[in-house]
């Protein structure tokens, strides 16, 4: 059979027509399930606030650090540079470095608890290789230390510092095992995880419970009548580092 | 025949070499005799029966480890409905089968099978449960 030169560009100009389309489909199709991943498949999104006139009274505090930290069996290395942390007290002038002046620098006060943001668009997720760390849909971002193969790319893309590396063997740095909770092993990274296993049982985060002031609250950020929304509505806050788009799911009442 | 000497002095050094491994075995008196697991509990039952656990159990863990972590999964529903907190330390160990040492090594050493990196992280219970429980 003989295709003269119409028939071709017959051919060649209804090829063009069908694979336009079949792209612009593609492309239409493609972009409402990439919205539909970062929302998940709940509608909650866990959050905390921390009043910090709240936490100040209380001093010298570290009880939400030791709840946590026994909680969790998180270590306690001697050398500075292997510290293993999911909540710990930093200065405010590190914590909020711009928004610092000479005059208010008396009211600023010592320190104030950070842990994992749990942010909304979180790097750390972003640049994990293996997925090992990933946002679930209560928008607690998880650590799956299975497949952590120690890259620390999460630590380096984290603004905050919330993550860890166990440079050394964590177990003989435990003063005493909480046998609920697993411990983790020389070469994997760790954060914060929301207390997961305390919220599947109905439980607050371990620091929640442990403040002696009730300085923090933890909530749904996405339901307008929990007590994190309430407070949010009522008091001027702050978060750490907004301007990065990470979107933290931590809010400061200053 | 001058070399007789030397031949047989070779063609005993040469069986020597060839069974060292049964006479060591001999001298270390090991056996063929699998590990013994103590019997099952009467009203004792696990979360799948003795033969599936002992082909899948690593499929089984791999498969919890999978929906408590990652789906956020916390139970497991047995075929006969029984419903088991997905937990290999509080689970597993400290509701049947004891420390480790008594019960996943005893044929991981025998089967020569160099465990998973399960024990770096999750922990044993010291103590069997009570004595008899264990299967």
């Amino acid at each position: 059979m003989k295709v003269t030169r119409k028939d071709f560009l017959r051919i060649a100009a209804g090829s063009v027509v069908a694979a336009g389309t079949g792209t612009l489909v593609h492309a239409l199709s493609g972009s409402a399930p990439a919205t539909a991943a970062t929302v998940g498949e709940s509608k909650q999104r866990w959050g905390m606030v921390i009043d910090l006139r709240q936490c100040r009274q209380q001093g010298e505090c570290d009880q939400c650090i030791r709840a946590c930290h026994q909680t969790h069996n998180v270590p306690e290395v001697p050398n500075p540079a292997h510290e293993v942390k999911w909540i710990w007290n930093e200065p405010f002038a590190k914590v909020f470095p711009f928004q610092q002046s000479e005059y208010t620098r008396q009211a600023d006060g010592g320190t104030l608890p950070v842990l994992c943001n749990h942010c909304a668009s979180p790097s750390c997720v972003r640049v994990c290789p293996t997925k090992a760390t990933w946002k679930r849909g209560d928008g607690i971002v998880m650590m799956d230390y299975h497949r952590c193969i120690g890259c620390r790319y999460c630590m380096a893309a984290c603004p905050y510092g919330s993550r860890s590396f166990n440079y050394v063997d964590p177990r003989p740095h435990l003063r005493q095992v909480n046998p609920e909770v697993p411990t983790r092993s020389a070469g994997v990274v760790e954060k914060c995880d929301f207390c997961t296993a305390r919220l599947a049982k109905g439980e607050l985060p371990a620091c929640v419970e442990a403040c002696p002031q009730g300085a923090m609250v933890f909530g749904d950020l996405n339901d307008e009548s929990s007590p994190v929304r309430q407070l949010l509505a009522e008091r001027y806050s702050v978060q750490r580092q907004p301007h990065l788009g990470c979107g933290p799911s931590i809010f400061y009442l200053v | 025949m001058r070399d007789r000497v030397l031949i047989f002095a070779g063609l005993s050094l040469f069986l020597a070499l060839v069974t060292y491994p049964v006479w060591q075995g001999l001298a270390a008196r090991s056996s063929t005799a699998g590990p013994v697991l103590p019997a099952t509990a009467a009203g004792q039952k696990c979360v799948a029966p003795r033969d599936v656990m002992r082909v899948a159990h690593m499929e089984m863990l791999m498969s919890w480890r999978d929906l408590k972590v990652r789906e956020n999964q916390r139970t497991y529903t047995a075929a006969d409905g029984t419903v088991y907190t997905i937990d290999l330390t509080a689970t597993c160990l400290t509701q049947c089968h004891g420390p480790k040492e008594k019960f996943c090594d005893s044929c991981h050493a025998y089967a020569g099978v160099p465990a998973v990196n399960c024990w770096s992280c999750h922990t044993s219970p010291p103590a069997a449960p009570n004595p008899g429980e264990l299967r």
